[in-house]
């Protein structure tokens, strides 16, 4: 049974030295010009969610406060208007998380299934516990609410690949793979929405 | 074998494409739609059917189409509800995944039906890989003019687009859905206006889950009445049901309403048994939110009738012997299950999920899971018990939207059916260590 854990702020402060120029690719900068598109004039806001998941995949997994106020400027939005949405989502991630984002769901039908020991095993074997990150950057484990697939009970979530029915095996073979990684795991790519 | 209607193609192999989708028979339902019927025509057949939502308050769909408002000049939409983020509910990401063409094909249908010429499916953020798989759907639809300008030649134009979530139960409620399709922060809006009057930017909209969408396409091809004569009563048609937990074959399931509940879970057809030749203890029969009902009262109803897969028949005797379909979310707990610290996780992910508005659900959830935890580690006393009882009582029925009843259900019900289990919690704090060992299942 994990602690109730005590909230601190919930953003990152990073030091003005840190800010590197925020930018998003050009493939990037194009998609958020067509997700725009998809709502009615003025009505751009309606972009911001998409966004910042794009937002997280272009800038290492998370999403700093110079890079949400670029993702405000891109809609022309007021910058608290960003926060208070990133904010709200449990995907979007206010801190640095590790190369390798373990999500973990944990409510009741994957609890049924195990999902404690699959918790538990991932917090031994990267001394890390829930919500931590591997001193060498690589992992992340959260835990999480139902993922919708509670009948391939236990799960874990790693970028969008969804791995069901887990062993303790399964578990071990893909941290083995993930700690290679040199890019951040992530939920989308340049084919997730179409082209026109 | 039960009849099924949105699963009846599931085995084709390349049922996710569009060729073979269309070989089917796919997108009759839209030409049958655009050339031959009118919107209100095919609202009408909808309330034939007596199709009811299937995203979990089983609202008649026909009649809440018939609400959407319709002013000279303001656009209406129909958004569909994909969040599924209900705790045992996986049933439209199934469908969305295995069969999407189905769920476009409604969509268009339905959209028609309702003069909306955008509409969106809003899907839940952690559900990307779908994102994917809807898209190439979409862009088929688009390139084979079922979508997009003057759809086969009737002139009727209809631009659909997916909407990405990031992760929050409650923008499955219905007015959060828009809020956050919009841009903002999940916050359920105080009704009335409802949606139907002004929903997406202050628009006419109707919000459907995608099941009920799923379902249009058949009430159009084949009528109203010829959906109205399956299942049972006011419970007509098919329902899919996600079934997991302690039982042999976890998953989707169609079935036609009104079928056992007893069918359903040792039926080889469906669940195939208890896991391992247990007994069974528990169900939590339409997702996390309705009240969990111990083996006896989810096999038989309190009159000793045989307990049937339906509105009706699973709210028999109300909440005192009874439950609810709800999302159809069918969780099965078997002997060795604890049904404290089960509904630990239900507490824990209430709290969680509360967007915080009102002060009831904000406060109540987040006392449920501390003395829900308290009761876990062994510090719990007797009346901590019936604290949880009086918490719950007291958020039920007063939030803005219903997130707040769908916590405090769960507490209710557990304790009423297995107050003596959290007693013996209390009392027996030893036990509490072995208790967490039973569940060794096979993963090691
Ligand atoms: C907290 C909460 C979560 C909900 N989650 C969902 C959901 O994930 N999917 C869904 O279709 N309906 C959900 N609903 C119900 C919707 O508010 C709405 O009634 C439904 O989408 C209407 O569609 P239907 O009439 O086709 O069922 C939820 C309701 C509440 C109060
Ligand atoms: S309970 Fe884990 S995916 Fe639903």
């Amino acid at each position: 049974m994990g602690k109730i854990k005590i909230q601190h702020s919930k953003f990152k402060i990073i030091k003005m030295s840190e800010v590197k120029k925020i930018e998003f690719s050009p493939e990037a900068f194009e998609l958020v010009q067509r997700l725009i598109r998809r709502y009615p004039e003025g009505n751009q806001k309606s972009a911001l969610i998409p966004t910042l998941h794009l937002a997280q995949a272009e800038f290492d997994g998370w999403l700093s406060a110079p890079v949400m106020d670029y993702v405000a400027s891109l809609l022309q939005i007021q910058a608290i208007e960003v926060y208070e949405v990133a904010s709200f989502y449990s995907m979007f991630n206010l801190k640095p998380v590790g190369k390798c984002l373990i999500e973990v769901c944990r409510t009741s039908s994957c609890w049924l299934r195990g999902a404690n020991e699959v918790v538990a095993h991932i917090e031994k074997k990267l001394n890390i516990k829930d919500g931590e990150t591997t001193p060498d950057g690589k992992f992340t484990l959260k835990t999480v609410e139902c993922l919708g697939s509670c009948g391939t009970a236990p799960m874990l979530q790693i970028g969008k690949q969804y791995h069901e029915n887990l062993t303790l095996d399964k578990v071990e073979n893909l941290i083995n793979d993930w700690s290679q990684a040199t890019e951040h795991s992530k939920y989308l790519d340049n084919s997730t929405f179409r082209k026109n | 074998m039960g009849r099924k209607i949105l699963l009846k193609h599931i085995n084709e192999p390349g049922i996710q494409g569009y060729e073979t989708y269309r070989r089917i028979g796919g997108y009759a339902s839209v030409e049958k739609a655009v050339k031959t019927m009118t919107p209100d025509a095919i609202v009408e057949e909808v309330k034939k059917s007596g199709l009811r939502g299937r995203g979990g308050a089983g609202f008649p769909t026909g009649m809440k189409w018939s609400f959407l408002a319709k002013p000279e000049g303001v656009n209406r939409y129909l958004v569909c509800n994909a969040d599924e983020s209900e705790p045992g509910t996986f049933k439209d990401r199934y469908l969305m995944e295995k069969i999407p063409h189905l769920l476009i094909e409604g969509m268009i249908t339905s959209s028609f039906a309702l003069g909306a010429h955008t509409s969106y499916i809003y899907i839940r953020g952690e559900y990307f890989y779908i994102v994917n798989i809807l898209e190439k759907a979409i862009e088929e639809a688009y390139a084979n003019g079922w979508l997009g300008k003057n759809i086969l030649g009737t002139g009727y134009d209809l631009d659909l687009y997916v909407h990405v979530g990031a992760g929050a139960y409650i923008c499955g409620e219905e007015t959060a859905l828009l809020e956050s399709l919009e841009g903002k922060r999940g916050n359920p809006r105080i009704k009335p206006p409802f949606p139907a009057i002004k929903g997406l930017w202050g628009c006419p909209t109707v919000v459907n889950n995608v099941e009920t969408i799923a379902s249009v396409v058949s009430i159009v091809n084949d009528g109203g009445d010829a959906y109205a004569a399956l299942g049972i009563g006011r419970s007509t048609g098919t329902k899919l049901i996600s079934a997991s937990g302690h039982i042999n074959k976890p998953g989707v399931y169609e079935i036609e309403m009104g079928i056992t509940v007893e069918d359903f879970i040792y039926s080889d057809e469906y669940c195939g048994g208890i896991l391992n030749g247990k007994k069974l203890k528990a169900v939590v029969a339409g997702g996390s939110s309705v009240p969990i009902l111990p083996a006896e009262l989810i096999l038989k109803t309190a009159n000793g009738e045989k307990r049937l897969m339906s509105y009706e028949g699973l709210s028999d005797g109300g909440f005192a012997t009874g439950t609810m379909l709800g999302s159809g979310g069918f969780i099965v707990m078997d002997e060795t299950t604890n049904i404290v610290q089960n509904l630990y996780t239900f507490a824990r992910f209430y709290h969680h999920e509360s967007c915080g508005q009102c002060s009831p659900c904000r406060e109540g959830t987040a006392w449920m899971e501390k003395i829900m935890h308290k009761i876990l580690h062994g510090h719990g006393t007797l009346a901590d018990v019936d604290l949880l009882w009086e918490i719950q009582s007291k958020i039920e029925g007063n939030t803005i939207c219903p997130l707040g009843d769908a916590a405090a259900w769960p507490v209710a019900s557990a304790i009423r059916h297995f107050r003596s289990e959290f007693e013996e919690y209390v009392k027996n704090p030893e036990s509490i260590k072995e208790v967490n060992h039973l569940y060794n299942t096979q993963l090691a």
